[in-house]
């Protein structure tokens, strides 16, 4: 049954996947069991998802039944969930720019390839960031952003990174609908993802060169 | 004697309404010089459109988002704020840099207008972003996924009382009106019309008088705009607008991610509401045709580019409603004026499904040699110069690109220079660059 829940939810079968969920509920199994089994779900979305198999929709639906499913699981658990997780890497959108579509599909790839993200949302000032890797430590930043007028709030949110005697700590990836290597020079930034997957890439690279 | 309209084939159609472009009436040239460059750029656009013999040389356009104001030493809250400096600005900008055609002073919009019926929708510049910020749009669902029957049922009476009351805060009493389509006998009709008489219903009404005012203020402005810069050499490049049905519904009522859902939990009421929208979107970009005397309509492409949903998903729900739509403006000898955003690649094959020398297709990020040898013996193919060359490029880059498009999408005829997307605060020496450069180099001999 623990296989029939990974692959029905890696199928997007929505219906057939809450089904199961409530039976193992029923059946009095350990929730954080159920919990796991999505998990894994949801990692070989994601892997369909890098082989072009999978598109943004599934994506986006696979979220909505993880959606279903944690919300019939929490009741109840009774401890929180303990996950070995890669890398802490902090995101968002930065100051000026609320897109989130782009920056919701790189977060959903590095969560389920097992990055502990924060993600700050969109609109985010360079403040805020810098804040946040001093808070968490994360040696991974992740800037997004959809307007060519969020060049400058990249390239202002790497130098408050600098000013904050930061820049050598953190490893910085910047993304969106324009963004290329031009940019990514103009920006300060390490690199650029012209994609989800590039994304994935880049933070697996910067973990294990650590 | 002249043949009647409806007598008309659509290809007699379309050259009617590019004869009465190429002709405007009522327009007094401010030069012969402005009336000889007007009539060589409309029939350049033209030639380029129906490929029908080569134009004189690549026809450049430059669309701009904010562009003009910031070029102007103005924000972009100044010029949707104050009417005068937007019209300032955007002929200061159409002046200086000479495109072909211009595409009015309508990205503003009535900032005013936005304010008086508290606009939950969009962000705009001192309203959620800074006064430098070009707007950007609040997803949600502002149709519920439960909400697709009543929808269907009566699509006029819940924009009414279901999307305007969400959208705009000072609508919100709109939630009381009556469906006057139950209005029958004289009995009974009184008791239909008491919502009219709420304080709060009232209230809302004087609020959208005010805002109503306030939009045909704006919409002088921008009339003369319209008036003006034919005058002086431009035709205008777009009549008015109009979307996809896939885009009419994820974009502004079920949101990106509502409408994603629904391509699996409840395929069948997405495809009956994109039919049903389908024809009162055709009727706009027809109307919109007819009122300004300009084949050209156009139509931004949002949710079916590459990695937005399968080929199998955009063929099921994308391109079938997209080509009725278009099939039904190209009857009506309408030019629909496409432009892809994002990725197209995964697409050409799909779209070249289309009749010869009727749409055009500005491209955002494609392989635009592929475009060229899949789309090149159906559809004018345009756009391309990428953003981050126009933003931060030098005009070597820019004009390394644009002589590439030029030479991988010129033979022949059939494309356009333009920018990729609608461009804000850019180097005006790159734009400068990318309108001379194709002057010089784009002409073919």
């Amino acid at each position: 049954m623990a296989q029939d829940l990974v692959n029905t939810l890696a199928d997007l079968k929505e219906q057939e996947a809450i089904g199961i969920v409530k039976d193992r509920l029923s059946a009095g199994e350990d929730p954080l069991k159920i919990l796991e089994d999505a998990r894994k779900g949801m990692e070989i979305v994601g892997n369909r998802f890098a082989s072009s198999e999978y598109f943004i929709p599934d994506l986006v639906y696979s979220g909505e039944i993880l959606k279903a499913v944690s919300e019939l699981v929490k009741p109840k658990l009774t401890k929180a969930a303990e996950s070995k997780k890669l890398d802490k890497i902090v995101f968002g959108t930065v100051a000026g720019d609320i897109h989130d579509i782009g920056k919701d599909i790189v977060v959903f790839m590095l969560d389920v390839n097992g990055f502990e993200v924060h993600d700050l949302g969109v609109d985010i000032p360079a403040q805020k960031f810098v804040e946040k890797i001093k808070e968490t430590d994360a040696p991974i930043v992740g800037l997004s952003g959809f307007l060519t007028l969020a060049f400058d709030s990249m390239k202002e949110t790497v130098e408050a990174m600098k000013a904050a005697g930061l820049r050598d700590k953190v490893k910085v990836m910047i993304g969106g609908g324009q963004i290329t290597e031009e940019v990514r020079k103009y920006t300060g930034a390490d690199a650029y993802g012209k994609d989800a997957m590039a994304g994935v890439s880049l933070a697996k690279k910067w973990a294990s060169a650590k | 004697m002249e043949k009647k309209w409806e007598e008309m084939t659509p290809d007699e159609k379309q050259e009617a309404r590019f004869q009465k472009w190429l002709s405007p009436e009522g327009v007094k040239f401010a030069s012969p010089e402005a009336e000889k460059l007007y009539k060589e750029r409309a029939t350049r656009i033209k030639d380029a459109i129906q490929m029908k013999k080569k134009p004189d040389r690549v026809p450049v356009l430059l669309i701009p988002s904010f562009f003009p104001a910031f070029y102007s030493g103005l924000t972009p809250r100044d010029v949707m704020y104050d009417y005068e400096k937007a019209n300032n600005a955007w002929k200061k900008f159409y002046v200086d840099f000479q495109p072909d055609a211009h595409f009015g002073c309508v990205a503003p919009g009535p900032g005013r207008f936005f304010d008086i019926l508290d606009y939950k929708l969009y962000k705009w510049p001192g309203h959620g972003v800074p006064n430098n910020i070009t707007y950007q749009c609040n997803e949600g669902e502002y149709m519920k996924a439960d909400e697709y029957e009543a929808f269907l049922q009566d699509p006029t009476h819940f924009f009414n009382t279901t999307v305007m009351p969400r959208i705009f805060g000072a609508l919100e009493p709109f939630k009381q009106l009556p469906n006057v389509t139950t209005i029958n006998e004289m009995y009974g009709t009184g008791i239909i019309f008491y919502p009219y008489g709420l304080p709060d219903v009232q209230t809302a009404f004087k609020a959208l008088l005010e805002a109503g005012s306030e939009a045909l203020k704006w919409l002088g402005y921008f009339m003369a705009f319209e008036k003006e810069m034919p005058a002086l050499g431009f035709p205008s490049g777009q009549a008015g607008y109009t979307k996809a049905p896939y885009d009419i519904l994820g974009d502004t009522l079920r949101g990106t991610r509502g409408i994603m859902a629904d391509m699996y939990r409840q395929p069948e009421k997405l495809i009956e509401a994109m039919d049903k929208m389908t024809p009162f979107w055709i009727q706009k970009g027809i109307i919109e045709s007819n009122m300004n005397s300009n084949p050209l309509i156009f139509l931004p492409l949002h949710k079916g580019a590459d990695g937005f949903m399968s080929d199998e998903q955009y063929k099921k729900f994308y391109w079938p409603y997209l080509k009725k739509l278009l099939l039904g403006l190209i009857d009506a000898g309408v030019v629909p004026f496409l432009w892809a955003e994002g990725g197209s690649n995964s697409r050409l094959e799909v779209i070249q499904d289309l009749p010869k020398g009727k749409t055009v297709w500005l491209f955002d990020a494609v392989d635009m040699i592929k475009a060229k040898e899949i789309l090149g013996d159906v559809a004018c193919i345009a756009g391309n110069m990428p953003m981050d060359l126009l933003t931060i490029g030098t005009p070597q880059q820019v004009k390394d690109y644009a002589k590439k498009l030029i030479d991988n999408c010129g033979e022949g005829g059939g494309y356009i220079i333009a920018n990729c997307a609608f461009f804000d605060d850019v180097k005006p020496e790159n734009v400068r660059t990318m309108v001379e450069f194709t002057k010089e180099y784009g002409v073919y001999k």
